[in-house]
């Protein structure tokens, strides 16, 4: 029970701060078609801006700052960059992002080096928020969860019940009308792809110091909100969020339950003595490539992912 | 991509062919350092891979961001193929890198039939999935992958045929030379058989593809299928080369290189990957010996690519030879020249920007020499000359383009206006 609980914390948890990952990249793939190959690289520089920025004036301060600076920048890498490859076609955009993940990490070690950096929970959010039977749940990860659900009722509310969000959203789907009203729609994406890429920042800040701020983080990261965004369906927020959810747990759950096809066999009294590597394998073990596996059962038994609307 | 290609065995193909070979015999008879060796032997590789990567991105129109799993397969494969055959002696070295083919072939059927089901930018995250599913699943079977140290193997095994026992670097560039050119010849001819004609019908209009009587989702696989066969055997020849496999074949960086090489040399050609394999490979090695920042430069130098040449190499080659047919090639070079001086300054710019950069990171005890001066990164003199620099040199850059898109207008207007008379 309390291996359960605190497993089913952790992995919503998790999970939240992997639906703030993918809700960027869902809302920029659905606008502009493209999949933002280096969305996990703004979750870095988010980790690595809040790093910096809180070494001269605090945490609180950086959780705004961060955000709001890499959002700028992938405004202007939007404008100058992508949008000339736009017109190359999708193959040019997807590729345009994935050298620009390859520029970032490079940039990332020239600033600040190989080595992680020292990027800590602010001491008035370390302790223990509460304790379930015998295990401490620390302040932290509330907080994590806090932000996260804050996030996604004011993207929700932003999306549905402004009317930027209205115009966004009428943008998605049928942008040369919405052009035709006099709107101007690639500003609006602009702004989309500046919103998504704070959001991914702000995983970024919160996520950084929970984890661990290194160089390598993007890539560990990046291709898990690519499975979630395959699973919950290409263009679906809620399908994202559901996936995130359910990847975020799967995954937690994994990596605490130590066993194997042997010792399940075990259980029912039988004995696999000459059981290969396979079967001696504990779900621990199997944790990194559950969602892949995940990711590939979906694409063979729903092809669309959980929420996908159509087939591209 | 022309629409009327040559037949396989024109006279002209006959002597381009004779001429790669040709080439391929020669070259280490010229380099022969070991150093040039083991280059030529890696170039050699990365040409069948990026070939057979250009199978799925420039023939079919599937990016894929896991194209190293197939090449992994199959140096696996060949490396336990190696190793088995060290002890039982069943089959001759040379033709060990058909094992890795036939297990990328099998990679293959499995994954592509998974991914080909769809087509675009959801082929492209499947493929990724699975790149990163072999990846992790490589560190989780110390058995069969070696874990972290990788998997090693003894090529010198079986008796030595006239004399040829493939322990001097000199015999196996020839057997990866061989493999080599069959591997390009097979390919070339693949491009010419329906299946390939289908594939770019694929690539361009499937629902057209579709009412032609083809199953665009089953043309997809099958060129999977094929591309994962020529991956293999490059891996295979990997694993005979360093006679070492690791994890790292199968990973993410592998598959990314071989994009930047088909992407590079122009993915619209068939000889693209070629241009862009040798380009980059001879590239890694040139820079990596002269600066740190290579990785940023290679990054800086796709992103130029993307942005401003998306056709890569291959096809600037292609622009100029026309030109160069018509007779006007002399035309362009005057606006040409008046870029030069902008694009030297810009380039010099940045790179003294970058270097300074990379020695205030590094703090490295060398004093930094850019362009020969010796420069002391922590004033702020040198940092103001660079961007002034590079500023200059982009804001004449953009006052001096437009002289060449004019040229080029001009001369393309000259050979239509002949076409048309």
């Amino acid at each position: 029970m309390e291996f359960f609980l605190i497993s089913l914390l952790n992995g919503v948890t998790y999970g939240l701060l992997l639906f703030m990952l993918s809700s960027g990249l869902t809302l920029i793939f659905s606008m502009m078609g493209v999949l933002n190959f280096a969305h996990a690289s703004f979750y870095m520089l988010g980790a690595y801006f809040a790093y910096q920025v809180s070494t001269y004036v605090g945490f609180m301060p950086a959780l705004i700052v961060a955000p709001l600076l890499v959002g700028g920048l992938g405004m202007l890498i939007e404008r100058y960059g992508l949008r000339k490859a736009h017109k190359f076609g999708h193959v040019a955009e997807l590729l345009f992002t994935f050298g620009l993940s390859f520029l970032i990490e490079e940039v990332v070690h020239l600033i600040w080096g190989k080595a992680p950096v020292d990027y800590r929970i602010p001491e008035v959010l370390d302790g223990t928020l509460f304790t379930l039977f015998s295990t401490n749940f620390p302040i932290y990860k509330g907080f994590m969860m806090m932000v996260s659900v804050g996030m996604l009722v004011a993207l929700y509310a932003g999306l549905t019940r402004t009317r930027i969000g209205l115009i966004i959203q009428a943008a998605l789907s049928k942008p040369d009308m919405v052009e035709a009203l006099g709107h101007n729609v690639p500003r609006i994406f602009m702004l989309v792809f500046g919103g998504g890429v704070a959001f991914a920042a702000l995983a970024g800040v919160i996520g950084g110091n929970a984890f661990i701020t290194e160089p390598g983080m993007a890539t560990a990261v990046g291709s898990i909100v690519f499975v979630v965004v395959v699973v919950g369906g290409l263009g679906s927020l809620t399908g994202a969020f559901l996936a995130s959810l359910l990847i975020g747990v799967v995954q937690t759950f994994a990596i605490g339950l130590n066993i194997s096809i042997t010792d399940v066999a075990a259980l029912f009294g039988i004995e696999l003595v000459a059981s290969g590597v396979v079967a001696r394998l504990t779900v621990t073990q199997l944790a990194p490539i559950l969602p892949y596996l995940f990711m590939v059962a979906i694409l063979i038994f729903r092809p669309r992912g959980l929420m996908g609307a159509r087939e591209s | 991509m022309s629409a009327l290609v040559p037949p396989l065995l024109s006279r002209r193909r006959f002597f381009l062919w004779g001429a790669l070979a040709l080439l391929m015999i020669v070259l280490p008879l010229v380099f022969d350092k070991g150093y040039a060796l083991s280059l030529m032997c890696q170039i050699s590789i990365m040409i069948i891979f990026s070939l057979s990567y250009n199978m799925l991105l420039g023939q079919t129109g599937l990016l894929s961001f896991g194209h190293a799993a197939y090449f992994g397969i199959g140096a696996f494969a060949t490396i336990h193929a190696l190793n088995f055959v060290g002890k039982a002696a069943a089959l001759p070295v040379s033709i060990l890198p058909l094992v890795g083919g036939l297990a990328g072939l099998l990679g293959g059927v499995l994954f592509g039939y998974v991914s080909t089901k769809r087509a675009g930018t959801t082929f492209a995250m499947i493929s990724l999935g699975i790149g990163e599913l072999m990846a992790s699943a490589s560190l989780m079977f110390p058995v069969v992958f070696g874990g972290e140290a990788g998997v090693s193997g003894n090529r010198v095994i079986g008796k030595a045929v006239f004399g040829v026992n493939f322990g001097p670097q000199i015999q196996i560039y020839y057997l990866i030379a061989a493999w080599t050119f069959l591997c390009i010849l097979a390919m070339y001819a693949l491009t010419q058989t329906p299946l390939g004609r289908m594939a770019n019908a694929v690539r361009d209009n499937p629902e057209r593809a579709q009412f032609v009587g083809y199953d665009p989702q089953w043309v997809r696989f099958m060129m999977m299928i094929l591309a994962g066969f020529f991956a293999g055997i490059a891996g295979g020849l990997s694993a005979l080369n360093y006679e070492m496999v690791t994890a790292e074949s199968l990973g993410g960086w592998t598959s990314g290189v071989v994009l930047m090489m088909a992407f590079v040399g122009g993915i619209g050609f068939f000889y693209g990957p070629i241009i862009g394999a040798v380009l980059i490979s001879l590239l890694a090695i040139a820079v990596a010996g002269v600066t740190k920042a290579w990785l940023f430069y290679f990054g800086l130098f796709f992103l130029t690519m993307v942005l401003y040449a998306p056709g890569g190499i291959a096809s600037l080659l292609a622009m100029h030879k026309r030109l160069w047919n018509a007779g006007l090639l002399l035309m362009v070079m005057p606006a040409y020249a008046r870029v030069t001086i902008p694009l030297l300054l810009t380039f010099a710019g940045l790179v003294s920007l970058v270097e300074m950069a990379y020695q205030q990171a590094e703090v490295l005890e060398t004093p930094l020499l850019v362009f020969g001066a010796s420069i002391d990164v922590n004033s702020l003199a040198p940092w103001l000359i660079a961007l002034a620099l590079t500023a200059f040199g982009l804001v004449l850059l953009k006052l001096s383009w437009p002289r060449v898109s004019e040229a080029w207008r001009q001369v393309l207007a000259g050979i239509n206006g002949e076409v048309a008379r």
